[in-house]
């Protein structure tokens, strides 16, 4: 078994509210990130496959059906985007670093041809990042 | 649905590597330039991680301003820019980062209640990173 993990880079604006909080609650659990007009982040997405080598081409996966996928399904999808208001899975669901890993995962795991998806993680700063290993 | 979190911080502290157990010269053979009696220091980044169930009315794991606060006041209050040689958890054993690496496991395992605490991670230079699980 053979590990590979691909990088990408998005920026992208997000804030935290939960409609069933009231603005004090809101403000308490979330503080600064609550701010309604959204604060941006760069992001950094590392998405690792695991697989056996393939003995004709060498390759645990097709690198460039990897950098496709994640290409179309979320780098199209979330950079340069307010994650709240364009991105189908935030619209209910707070865009934290946990549910924006969650969401990368959801949108990739069942579009890989040969390698098997083995763990999301996204920096939300250099300081601050959340594996996600698909587990329930 | 489970996810890791990991958080890093910085923190400065000196220390000097002797051993009460050893000789002098087993000292200076054992722990070389470490063992100088004046000490020297190393800015350490401990990366913290810690797992749950994301909560589905916060969206997170646990909530960052109280994990923040929690280590600032048990881990960073307690180690940066101090002399770790003269602290009550190192009165007994050597403050290497080994050591204070399980120290800070320990802190975080008994203190912070509100995720699993998955590893400790400390970073002594870019060159040295330990790690402790439990």
């Amino acid at each position: 078994m053979v590990y590979l993990t691909r990088k990408a880079e998005f920026s992208a604006s997000h804030y935290y509210h939960n409609p069933d909080f009231t603005p004090e609650e809101n403000l308490r659990v979330f503080g600064k990130c609550n701010n309604p007009n959204g604060h941006g982040h760069n992001y950094t997405l590392e998405v690792t496959v695991k697989g056996e080598v393939d003995p004709r081409s060498g390759f645990v996966v097709d690198l460039k059906q990897l950098k496709e996928v994640m290409h179309r399904d979320v780098l199209e999808a979330m950079d340069h985007r307010f994650l709240n208001k364009e991105v189908p899975e935030f619209i209910h669901r707070i865009p934290t670093t946990e549910n924006i890993a969650i969401a990368i995962w959801q949108r990739l795991v069942s579009k890989l041809e040969t390698a098997k998806l083995h763990r999301i993680r996204v920096y939300e700063t250099p300081d601050l990042f959340v594996d996600f290993y698909g587990e329930p | 649905m489970k996810a890791h979190l990991s958080r890093r911080y910085l923190f400065s502290a000196s220390h000097r590597l002797h051993s009460e157990a050893m000789s002098p010269q087993e000292n200076q053979a054992t722990y070389g330039k470490c063992n100088n009696p004046y000490g020297h220091g190393h800015n350490y980044i401990v990366e913290l991680t810690v797992s749950g169930q994301v909560d589905e009315k916060t969206g997170m794991v646990c909530n960052l301003a109280d994990f923040d606060s929690f280590i600032e006041r048990e881990v960073l209050a307690r180690f940066d820019h101090e002399n770790l040689n003269t602290l009550r958890e190192f009165a007994q054993e050597v403050p290497t980062t080994e050591n204070l690496c399980i120290q800070i496991y320990e802190i975080v395992h008994r203190g912070f209640p509100h995720a699993h605490l998955e590893r400790v991670r400390l970073e002594e230079t870019l060159m040295n990173s330990f790690e402790y699980t439990g």
